[in-house]
């Protein structure tokens, strides 16, 4: 039951480099504003914040390809590999904004947050998972580690259940945005132990069958 | 390094008495423009007051700064988002009920209590999210106000209470709403009764804009910003210590005392250093080290003697 007609072979690879293109464009943006003033009074936390939030954006994006597939006949798999990666550069961004412009490189200060602070802990652990899945994010790793590939890449479960709790942990109090976002992850994540029967119930197979 | 110059002022600053009269009837024509001029909630009206000897030696923060981050989540959560929905509050007309164990309760109106003498306060302001500002307030003791309602002898704590109008202050409405209302804070009765603490009616020679608290609104310099409580509608003289908001959303994050201490981390970021708003930009945001007591240690860490600072942070 495909909703949108399908885009011709031939502008598949121009769209997931239009893809790239388009989520760059937050990043490059806010950082024209950061740079020029148009942050407010207090551009680096809000730079930091906002490349953050995307980042957990386009995690979102890369877990809801699976189930747009399965229940809105939508085919986008060839766009997971770009929201990704696009989702580790944000990660990577966030990092370094917070590392570089806001504690000054100060690798005490940071190495203490890390130590210290579980919200910070749980952030760079999640940038540690990521860095395994993009370097593999290739055909070459893929055909080489075959099974241990799509097991590897699951870790993106964990990196999104960690990637939310950090921003409950780093707000003041969760509000409308915040819930939005946690509550995107956690239907995405919940999907997944759903997914085999959900999958054989729209066949019209039972969901056990009986052992003979 | 201290904040607290050495009361010497020259005859110079001294106004004269003729200035000084006139500024209270000029206060009373700018108070009656106010109440006619009821609606216009956020328009903001020229303040006098004599020069204080409380005055911190940095560069003030810009007054757009001042009046366009702030954290008064009755207005929203986000830091733009008080300048940008305060539109529709009324701080006049306005009266504060002071109450509870003092000897003579009372009301007062806006006006009345204008008339008590203000002064000009520049003070250092650390926010808990580890930011400061310095910001030129106008007002008067808390000490000139609470003389006046005779607090008894029992009384030992001060309960502050924000008001609730959620139909002017969209942060109060709808679901999500980030604290229960109305706000709450609290302070000893000799914090209080110190000095530094003042109510403010003004910042940057004008009233205050409603974003910043307006009409009036506790300062608290040595302590982390929340504890400066915004559009004050009761002050409570009690013997309990106040059930005071942050507090009782998150006691492990926001204690009671809140005073400014670089030594004791909030248990999800360090204390030590604090972004001055408006200054560096963003490529040369440095940070710099917070004060034990905002820089305020001479003139108030005698208050907390023998009290295990981390302990009662």
């Amino acid at each position: 039951m495909a909703v949108l007609p399908t885009l011709p072979r031939r502008y598949h690879s121009a769209s997931i480099w239009m893809l790239y293109v388009i989520g760059l464009c937050p990043a490059a943006w806010y950082f024209y504003l950061a740079a020029t003033g148009g942050l407010g009074f207090n551009p680096v936390k809000e730079f930091e914040h906002l490349l953050g939030i995307w980042a957990l954006r386009f995690i979102i994006a890369t877990l809801a390809i699976t189930p747009l597939r399965d229940l809105a006949g939508i085919n986008w798999i060839r766009y997971r590999r770009a929201l990704g990666l696009l989702a580790f550069y944000y990660v990577l961004m966030h990092f370094s904004v917070y590392a570089l412009l806001d504690l000054r490189l100060d690798l005490g200060a940071v190495g203490g947050d890390i130590a210290k602070r579980p919200y910070i802990t749980i952030g760079f652990a999640c940038l540690l998972l990521l860095l395994p899945l993009a370097l593999t994010s290739n055909n070459w790793s893929i055909r080489k580690l075959q099974q241990g590939w799509n097991k590897l890449h699951k870790l993106v479960y964990l990196i999104a259940a960690g990637g939310a709790f950090h921003y409950v942990l780093a707000v003041k109090s969760v509000t409308l945005v915040p819930f939005i976002h946690i509550a995107l992850v956690v239907l995405l994540l919940a999907y997944r132990p759903l997914r085999r029967p959900v999958l054989n119930w729209r066949r019209g197979k039972p969901a056990l069958r009986p052992a003979r | 390094m201290s904040a607290h110059r050495p009361p010497h002022i020259p005859a110079s600053e001294i106004t004269p008495r003729e200035i000084y009269m006139s500024r209270r009837s000029f206060m009373g024509t700018a108070a009656a423009g106010l109440l006619i001029g009821g609606a216009g909630g956020a328009l903001a009206a020229p303040l006098t007051a004599s020069p204080s000897a409380f005055k911190v030696d940095e560069p003030l923060t810009p007054k757009e700064a001042v009046t366009t981050y702030n954290n008064f989540y009755e207005f929203g959560v986000n830091k733009e988002d008080p300048s940008q929905n305060a539109g529709d509050f009324k701080p006049t007309p306005w009266s504060v009920k002071v109450e509870g164990m003092v000897g003579k309760p009372k009301e007062f109106g806006l006006e009345e209590l204008m008339k008590i003498p203000l002064e000009d306060r520049t003070y250092r302001l650390r926010c808990v999210e580890g930011w400061s500002m310095v910001i030129p307030w106008i007002g008067f003791p808390l000490s000139a106000l609470l003389d006046q309602v005779e607090p008894l002898g029992s009384a030992k704590y001060v309960a502050f209470e924000t008001v609730v109008r959620p139909e002017e202050m969209p942060g109060q409405k709808g679901f999500f709403q980030p604290l229960p209302w109305p706000y709450i804070e609290g302070l000893r009765l000799d914090e209080a009764r110190h000095p530094l603490t003042i109510l403010a009616v003004g910042l940057y020679g004008e009233t205050l804009p409603n974003q910043n608290g307006a009409p009036i609104r506790l300062v608290v310099p040595w302590k982390y910003g929340f504890k400066s409580i915004k559009s004050i509608v009761k002050i409570s003289l009690v013997e309990q210590q106040p059930q005071t908001t942050w507090k009782n959303a998150n006691a492990r994050e926001y204690g009671f005392y809140s005073n400014v201490n670089p030594a004791v981390d909030h248990p999800r970021w360090s204390q030590a250093t604090e972004q001055r708003i408006g200054e560096g930009g963003f490529f040369g945001a440095g940070r710099r080290p917070t004060l034990p007591f905002n820089g305020y240690a001479e003139q108030v860490a005698s208050l907390y003697a023998g009290l295990d600072l981390k302990a009662n942070y």
